[in-house]
């Protein structure tokens, strides 16, 4: 059942473990909507792993187990009803590494849609859901003669803007990144950093970085987390300028990590 | 100047010895592959010169090559018999593989996969002789029984011994394409909310199209190439069959149960030589298709 919420995702108590190394510790996390949250901290820390409980990807692995609470915009995701295609749909994600299918960009656009509704869309639909997905992410226009072709054809910066693409047609709330611009150079990381600022408007943006630039360039909210635990949240330029525990002063500081 | 430098050592000598007897085995195997036929054609090269009518070769149901008076050398029953054996095999082991080769490579994991590959390589390791023994001993009174013939060796019987036998080698190769599908492609599509089986239909499948082709060429080149079983099961007469319950004989059972009777140099002799050919250009036009399609698989890989 949804209950009204302010935070678009919510954790509260989420622990989780990878077999016997347990990977997040009492996890109490606010995403609020139409932002974008930034989670930075040094590797190992648990940020990625915690983004991938939200829309349980990381149950791809068969040793995770979760406890506590996730909520996504009010719905209990590790509730034994849920079906994880349906979840999938509604938070999308996007990968450190560009990962669009082996088909044409045509498909990998329509791909979600099609799995969504069984079937092609029909031609006008197809073609009109396909430019405005486009669109949407500033790739239309160096494209749109070339929608048959394969989009691992494609610039790196190019593949991501495809990925972010190809989730907009199901019409998520919620997108989470993963080191979305890890993979790019600086032209195309500035590139995809205005497209997820853009795309704020619209959507709930959970965003691991590595680059506490980035998190500072690109995010509304910033939450630190160290060795498993969420050690500090804020809005962004509070927490890079006056940061309240030792540890994040630390990190932003590049004293480690 | 300095003499140190230019010293040629024991293991100088041992690295060019050695060089050069691993450069040999290297390419033994296409000494062998020339040599094998340089000497399949010269067995078969009296008869294609002096008596054979292609015509009749390749068209002629009757295959008469003992006949005193009139032999006939027409091998359209025998390639019809490899054919329809081939054929039925292939509709039955072609849905089996795959679906093993699903199952191994998406849902399988831990200790069932790999229980699962050791007894699947230890059936492709089974001697063709006892598949055919099964076949003449298992499958012959079971066909007479459910479905009323007087015979039980035919098509039916020895296509699904053969289907039964190619299933291991086609299931092993379509799972190593299978599993060359980059995971991230399965990750991709399951965070889109794709279920398991959209993710193998979708993206999955398409992608190791060019080694599940290929999976099912080397199937029915094992197919084309297989004689001991073949002619235990199959009935062993020549005969252009219309029901899966007549019996047919294989080109190469052929060879096997007529080779060792007849005279040496005789035009029978040189009949079956080129048999033996045809067969050789078959099965080797099927690999090499097989082989070029896994390449350019990846090919197409290596551009993306």
């Amino acid at each position: 059942m949804a209950e009204p919420q302010a935070s678009a995702i919510r954790t509260r108590g989420l622990n989780l473990w990878y077999g016997d190394f347990q990977a997040l510790f009492d996890v109490d996390l606010d995403v609020a909507p139409k932002q974008v949250t930034s989670l930075i901290g040094p590797s190992g820390c648990g940020k990625s792993t915690l983004l991938r409980s939200i829309n349980r990807i990381n149950e791809r692995i068969d040793s995770v187990r979760m406890e506590g609470e996730i909520r996504v915009l009010g719905h209990d995701v590790l509730a034994p009803e849920i079906e994880k295609a349906q979840l999938r749909k509604r938070v999308g994600m996007v990968f450190q590494r560009p990962n669009p299918l082996p088909l044409s960009i045509r498909d990998n656009v329509l791909f979600g849609w099609r799995i969504d509704h069984g079937g092609r869309p029909d031609k006008d639909e197809g073609e009109a859901l396909l430019e405005e997905s486009l669109r949407r992410v500033l790739l239309w226009d160096r494209v749109k003669d070339r929608l048959g072709q394969r989009a691992t054809g494609l610039s790196l910066e190019e593949q991501q803007k495809l990925c972010i693409a190809r989730l907009l047609p199901v019409q998520p709330q919620v997108l989470l990144m993963d080191e979305p611009c890890s993979a790019l150079d600086p032209a195309a990381t500035s590139a995809v950093e205005e497209l997820i600022w853009e795309l704020r408007e619209q959507y709930t943006i959970l965003l691991v970085t590595h680059n506490m630039a980035q998190a500072r360039r690109a995010s509304d909210d910033c939450v630190f987390m160290l060795m498993g635990k969420l050690v500090e949240k804020g809005p962004t330029g509070e927490l890079f300028l006056t940061p309240q525990r030792q540890e994040t002063a630390d990190y932003i500081e590049g004293r480690y990590g | 100047m300095n003499a140190e430098f230019d010293r040629l050592d024991r293991a100088w000598y041992i690295d060019r010895i050695a060089k050069g007897l691993i450069f040999l085995c290297g390419i033994s195997a296409i000494i062998f592959i020339l040599s094998i036929f340089v000497f399949i054609f010269a067995q078969a090269f009296g008869f294609i010169t002096e008596d054979l009518d292609v015509g009749e070769f390749l068209t002629d149901p009757t295959w008469r090559p003992t006949s005193e008076s009139n032999p006939v050398y027409g091998t359209l029953a025998l390639i019809a018999g490899t054919a329809s054996v081939t054929g039925l095999a292939m509709l039955i082991s072609v849905p089996i593989s795959l679906g093993a080769a699903i199952y191994i490579s998406e849902f399988a994991t831990g200790r069932t996969k790999e229980v699962l590959k050791v007894v699947i390589e230890m059936l492709a390791a089974i001697p063709s002789v006892v598949w055919g023994f099964i076949g003449l001993t298992i499958m012959n009174p079971l066909i007479i029984q459910i479905f009323d013939v007087p015979m039980g060796l035919n098509v039916l019987n020895a296509g699904i011994i053969l289907g039964l036998m190619a299933a291991p080698i086609m299931t092993t190769i379509a799972e190593d394409a299978l599993k060359a599908v980059p995971d991230s492609y399965r990750e991709a599509a399951e965070a889109m909310g794709a279920t398991r089986w959209q993710i193998i239909r979708r993206v999955v499948l398409p992608s190791a199209r060019n080694g599940l082709t290929a999976a099912v060429l080397l199937g029915v080149g094992r197919g084309f190439g297989e004689t001991m079983a073949v002619l235990m099961a199959s009935g062993h007469s020549v005969n252009l069959p219309t029901s899966p319950f007549d019996s047919v004989r294989a080109l190469t059972a052929t060879i096997a149960a007529e080779l060792g009777e007849t005279a040496h140099g005789s035009p029978h002799f040189g009949a079956l030589f080129t048999i033996g050919v045809m067969l050789l250009l078959i099965t080797f036009a099927i690999n090499l298709t097989a082989d070029l399609i896994i390449r350019g698989g990846w090919k197409q890989r290596g551009h993306n």
